[in-house]
């Protein structure tokens, strides 16, 4: 198993050079310099700025200095923020982001858990119906649709919580964690269901029964942990989706938070922050990619075999 | 022949007898019609400005009530449709071409070929996509073909990997092997014998794209980076109603309700269609 986990690794950090490597010279792509700004720059001005940010280096200079930075940590300057670094700006955001992320997925986890277990062992009743239909609807409801919603509902119509902000007011981080771990919450009620369904019908299950351990020590002592073999292998690829997830909910709420800032990067054509966001999100979405395989390896006995 | 079509029939009675499916259907249906005769049944200009008019609740002549710009919203959501739909065929049409090119040269050369093309898919699929499709938007201007293009080179992956493995299936099976010894093409083979029978399961993904490719679309324009002015998706008109939201809230609320709706549709529809062609394709 170590192997297995070592070859991910192996392969792991080569992908993630290639795309700073891509990111690089797509951003290099991009028309127009980063000081096009709306006024006219005289030239000698516009010659130093290039010299300073070292853009009047051959390309190949640039791509090498800038990874060699990289591999430090270093993202270098923000165009747009002068005296800020990009690497300043992704540790500003970043725990931020990650505390929403980390409630985002604690009520999905919770919720959705709990509603697919319940659905699984209460199969075809109204237990297992009504909160389907429910996980159908926040699958189908976009968080863009959803966030706003609750804003008008809960904040704008009842008055009862923060509508925007992060850390000011009493309970603002309350809608924006239920927008954002909404729709994961729907996905693992559905994961989880059909985990614990398949998980249930085995041999062992039976034994225990006929053991006469009583029926929530079957479920939660033997059924859990093969029921939820696929929401771990499924949380993986989530984050990639809860850091699209949280452009959305950043923005909406006004949530100074890493997604917030690339979305603001991307209107402001901040280059350097692009490209240090991208190369970051991406490694960050790898390694819990990484994670969730190896966790994956560890609770199910015949992938580890498989592989 | 005789037996395919009847293949083709057993799936579509059991895609009849299925009632959301059905209803599914008929919703797309009846919104493609009236996306394509939009020009000829919305009752105003979906751009004609209005400002003395401004925002008005809905009434008789503006059924849904008219944006802050004086704009009529049913008419706004009748174009919408047009481009939220367009972005939805036409990405998955470019999803789908290479998803299955890629699959069909992986699944039936195999070996080497196979493995390499399929570490890349794995690679792909491991990397947070959304975001180069935003970097690409800022890069090269927000161009709608562009955008097209970009959804469409996300979303192939997996249909690569579902058309791979039904190939390698099918190339195992002894109509194959002796078609092979008869010498016929690759060429041949690929259109006669391997392509008609992999088309359920890709008709079936493709429907499931459909919704996707339309959620992205309408994620990047709530962010500003998709469909721009004067035309709208329902993703701008869902990011306008948020901005006028805490007074005129029909502007939120019917947008998000046609769109909420369409990818209800869209998925009791994907999954209906997968039921009826194939009851063993999973249903995640």
């Amino acid at each position: 198993m170590f192997q297995v986990i070592l070859k991910r690794i192996a392969i792991a950090i080569p992908v993630i050079l290639i795309v700073a490597s891509i990111t690089f010279f797509l951003v290099r792509l991009a028309p127009g310099g980063p000081f096009d700004a709306e006024k006219v720059v005289p030239p000698q001005v516009m010659k130093n700025l290039n010299a300073v940010y070292n853009l009047d280096a051959p390309i190949f200079i640039q791509y090498a200095d800038y990874m060699i930075n990289l591999v430090q940590g270093d993202f270098g300057p923000s165009f747009r923020y002068p005296g800020r670094s990009v690497t300043e700006m992704i540790f500003t955001g970043l725990p931020v982001t990650l505390e929403l992320a980390f409630y985002a997925i604690l009520i999905a986890m919770l919720i959705g858990g709990l509603a697919g277990v319940i659905a699984a062992v209460k199969r075809n009743t109204a237990l297992d119906f009504i909160p389907m239909t429910i996980a159908m609807i926040g699958i189908c409801m976009p968080t863009f649709l959803l966030g706003p919603l609750l804003v008008l509902f809960f904040g704008i119509h009842l008055e009862l919580l923060p509508v925007s902000g992060w850390d000011s007011l009493p309970g603002d981080k309350i809608l924006p964690s239920i927008t954002l771990g909404a729709a994961y919450a729907a996905y693992i009620a559905r994961l989880t269901r059909g985990g614990m369904l398949e998980t249930l019908g085995q041999d062992f299950i039976r034994t225990a029964r006929a053991k006469g351990l009583p029926e929530h020590q079957v479920i939660l002592r033997h059924a859990l942990q093969g029921g939820l073999v696929p929401v771990v292998s499924f949380l993986g690829p989530a984050i990639a989706g809860l850091i699209g997830g949280s452009f959305v909910v950043e923005t909406i709420f006004q949530i100074p938070g890493l997604g917030r800032f690339y979305v603001e990067a991307a209107f402001n054509r901040d280059y350097t922050m692009i490209l240090g966001t991208t190369i970051f999100f991406s490694a960050l979405i790898i390694f819990f990619n990484l994670l969730s395989d190896i966790a994956v390896l560890m609770m199910n006995p015949r992938a580890r075999s498989d592989s | 022949m005789n037996n395919q079509s009847s293949l083709w029939a057993d799936a579509w009675r059991r895609l009849l007898a299925n009632k959301a499916a059905v209803a599914g259907g008929i919703i797309l249906l009846t919104l493609i019609m009236l996306a394509i005769l939009a020009p000829w049944i919305a009752p105003h200009s979906y751009s004609y400005q209005n400002l003395d008019l401004g925002a008005q609740p809905p009434s008789p002549t503006h059924i849904l009530g008219t944006d802050t710009l004086g704009r009529d919203l049913f008419s706004r959501i009748l174009y919408g449709a047009r481009v939220s739909l367009l972005v939805g065929f036409v990405a998955t049409a470019v999803a789908l071409v290479i998803g299955v090119s890629w699959g069909i040269i992986a699944g039936y050369f195999g070996g080497r070929v196979d493995s390499i093309m399929m570490r890349i898919v794995d690679v792909l699929y491991g990397l947070p996509f959304i975001i180069f499709i935003i970097l690409l938007m800022v890069i090269f201007g927000r161009n709608i073909w562009l955008l097209f293009g970009a959804i469409g080179a996300v979303e192939w992956l997996t249909m690569a990997r579902i058309v791979r493995g039904q190939v390698l299936t099918i190339k195992n099976q002894e109509y194959v092997l002796a078609a092979q010894a008869m010498g016929v093409s690759n060429v041949q083979m690929f259109r006669k014998h391997i392509f008609p029978n992999i088309l359920g399961p890709i008709a079936v993904y493709a429907t499931l794209t459909i919704p996707q490719v339309m959620l992205l679309e309408a994620f990047l324009s709530f962010l500003g980076l998709g469909i721009q002015p004067p035309m709208s998706s329902w993703g701008t008109l869902i990011r306008y109603g948020v901005e006028s939201m805490e007074e005129y809230s029909w502007l939120l609320i019917y947008p998000g309700l046609t769109f909420t709706i369409t990818l209800f549709a869209l998925n009791f529809f994907g999954d209906g269609l997968r039921d009826a062609l194939d009851p063993k394709i999973s249903s995640d």
